[in-house]
């Protein structure tokens, strides 16, 4: 009897373990989404105690070759992907399934005393590389402007440098003016653009509040001003925001698709504003 | 049976001694083995004179001069200001004060010293800043100046404290001699004490800067951290420290950006490493 109760208990276990191994997803992909998702692995298995989930950076490149060669089942990435590596994947019998978790939005903000409320994608870029360094220039006082940047490494930093001062264009090498004061939270930069008329900062927009001027972005100076809200970022008119996608292959099944639901549900999407992005879903 | 235990204890502290050293030397050589890989990628007079930081960049610009410039620049301003207050207070103590004034200097000095920096540079970033701002008319108030006199406090402690004891420890015949030839109270001061006791007080003045040179968070939060060449004490400066601070959290393990910070480690102690023998010399030729 005792023996049958130890066999049982042994097959049992090994099927257990089997299901537990079946139960593990590797994600991959943009540096940019890897606290997110970490946060939302975190999260989950807290919850599915059964489940492991594996997150891991490498730049959303490096995620959407993995998706292709089937190392990862979920991929993480900034930008959409593209129709080579579409192309690339259909052969190898992948088909990539784009899924919008979350948008990426960064506000602009100056002084509640400071009458320049609105600017150009180039004037920012002239401001921060220190080509413009008046505010007179840009229609307002004649007061020298004051740079606040994040550090080097903070996301987005590198987010900033690449898309406005850069203008999205991978070979220039337009750099922040040196003389850019490098604070080292969205916080202190906060605190620094309420305390002075003459500053002028970006984070991301959930540190918007009363003390400070979020300014309205134009693309170019034929398009609208638009302010940084949830609804500009959603309906893509704001022009410093992108989307935050995840691929899997094919519509997402079983665990996939579990963990797939839980970053759509109330919980992921709360994750997705604590770690400073714009969830797409209220 | 006394004399092994004699022995036991002898070694054991002459291990406690090698001890000290031994971290030394293994922290030494491994901030060597980390900082030096950096000089793969750029040569050390780019590294050392180059004026451009921008570490995480395409291909990364490591020139650490505007840093070296910020901390030395902050480091003066703070040694401008602490070091004759420092000595005057010293003085103050030592020769003039009456004794209960004198406990009550000595206790609120060692008080002073007893402030955390993250105390401090809060302090100085709330008051300190805007006033600074608004007094010399500045587009900001994170500047050198900020971070000047915020250190002025921390180097102030350690500078009454040793200078104190340099002016005790002149012999009482000094004193009394000079007294007895007519001089009067200020020239005895003035003349006998401080020349007798200023390798002790030089000593002090370089241990109050090599704290300087080192700290870390209250330059951090009140310099603005800007990466430019300096040009006067009311600009924004990144220091060798906090550059450290700020960037080592986040920077991958390996790669150029790592290496560079480590760089920056060995430059910040050889800085201080010339700064407290400097001291120790100092103090030893006074004996």
């Amino acid at each position: 009897m005792r023996k049958i109760l130890f066999s049982v208990i042994i097959t049992f276990a090994s099927c257990a373990f089997a299901f537990a191994a079946s139960h593990s997803i590797q994600i991959k992909g943009s540096d940019t989404m890897v606290n997110l998702g970490q946060a939302w692995a975190e999260k989950y298995m807290e919850e599915n105690p059964a489940e492991f989930i594996a997150v891991t950076g490498g730049g959303s490149g490096t995620g959407i070759s993995s998706l292709i060669s089937g190392t990862c089942d979920i991929t993480m990435s900034s930008r959409n992907i593209k129709d080579k590596e579409i192309a690339l994947a259909k052969q190898k019998g992948i088909n990539p399934y784009e899924i919008q978790v979350a948008l990426d939005g960064l506000a602009v903000v100056v002084n509640q005393k400071n009458p320049v409320g609105k600017l150009t994608l180039a004037q920012l870029a002239d401001i921060f590389t220190g080509k413009i360094t008046n505010w007179k220039e840009v229609g307002g006082e004649d007061k020298q402007i004051v740079i606040l940047s994040r550090e080097v490494n903070s996301g987005t930093h590198v987010y900033f440098k690449e898309h406005v001062l850069r203008k999205g264009d991978p070979s220039a090498k337009d750099e922040f003016a040196p003389e850019a004061l490098l604070l080292s939270s969205s916080q202190a930069i906060a605190d620094e653009v309420a305390g002075n008329p003459s500053a002028i900062g970006y984070y991301g927009m959930g540190y918007i509040s009363d003390k400070q001027k979020p300014v309205m972005v134009a693309k170019d100076e034929k398009s609208e001003y638009e302010a940084p809200t949830i609804a500009n970022v959603v309906n893509g008119r704001y022009p410093i925001s992108r989307p935050l996608f995840l691929y899997t292959n094919g519509q997402p099944q079983g665990v996939v698709k579990k963990f797939v639901n839980f970053c759509f549900s109330r919980e992921g999407q709360g994750i997705v504003l604590e770690t400073d992005f714009v969830p797409v879903k209220e | 049976m006394r004399k092994f235990k004699e022995y036991i204890i002898e070694k054991l502290i002459l291990a406690s001694g090698l001890a000290s050293i031994f971290f030394v030397i293994v922290i030494f050589l491994f901030l060597l083995k980390e900082g030096l890989a950096v000089f793969k990628i750029v040569t050390p007079a780019n590294f050392l004179f180059g004026k451009n930081w921008y570490p995480i960049s395409e291909p990364p610009q490591l020139g650490i001069f505007p840093l070296i410039l910020g901390s030395l620049l902050v480091t003066l301003g703070a040694a401008i200001i602490s070091v004759p207050i420092g000595i005057a207070c010293a003085v103050y103590i030592a020769e003039v004060a009456p004794v209960r004034t004198k406990e009550i200097l000595k206790a609120s000095i060692e008080l002073l010293a007893a402030i955390p920096s993250v105390v401090l540079g809060f302090i100085g970033m709330v008051t300190l800043v805007p006033w600074v701002k608004s007094i010399f008319k500045l587009p900001t108030g994170l500047t050198a100046l900020s971070g000047s006199i915020m250190l002025a406090f921390m180097a102030m402690p350690t500078i009454v404290s040793i200078a104190e004891d340099a002016l005790y420890s002149v012999p009482r015949s000094h004193k009394e001699g000079a007294l007895a030839l007519g001089a009067t109270h200020w020239q005895t001061i003035y003349r006998v004490l401080l020349p007798a006791a200023s390798s002790g007080i030089l000593a002090a003045v370089m241990l109050g800067i090599g704290r300087v040179i080192g700290e870390t968070m209250a330059v951090m939060m009140i310099t603005g951290n800007a990466a430019l060449m300096p040009h006067s004490f009311l600009q924004p400066v990144r220091t060798l420290t906090a550059t450290i601070a700020a960037e080592m959290g986040e920077a991958v393990v390996g790669s150029e950006h790592y290496f560079a910070l480590f760089a920056i480690g060995i430059v910040l102690f050889v800085i201080s490493f010339a700064i407290n023998i400097t001291a120790d010399l100092f103090l030893h030729r006074k004996r």
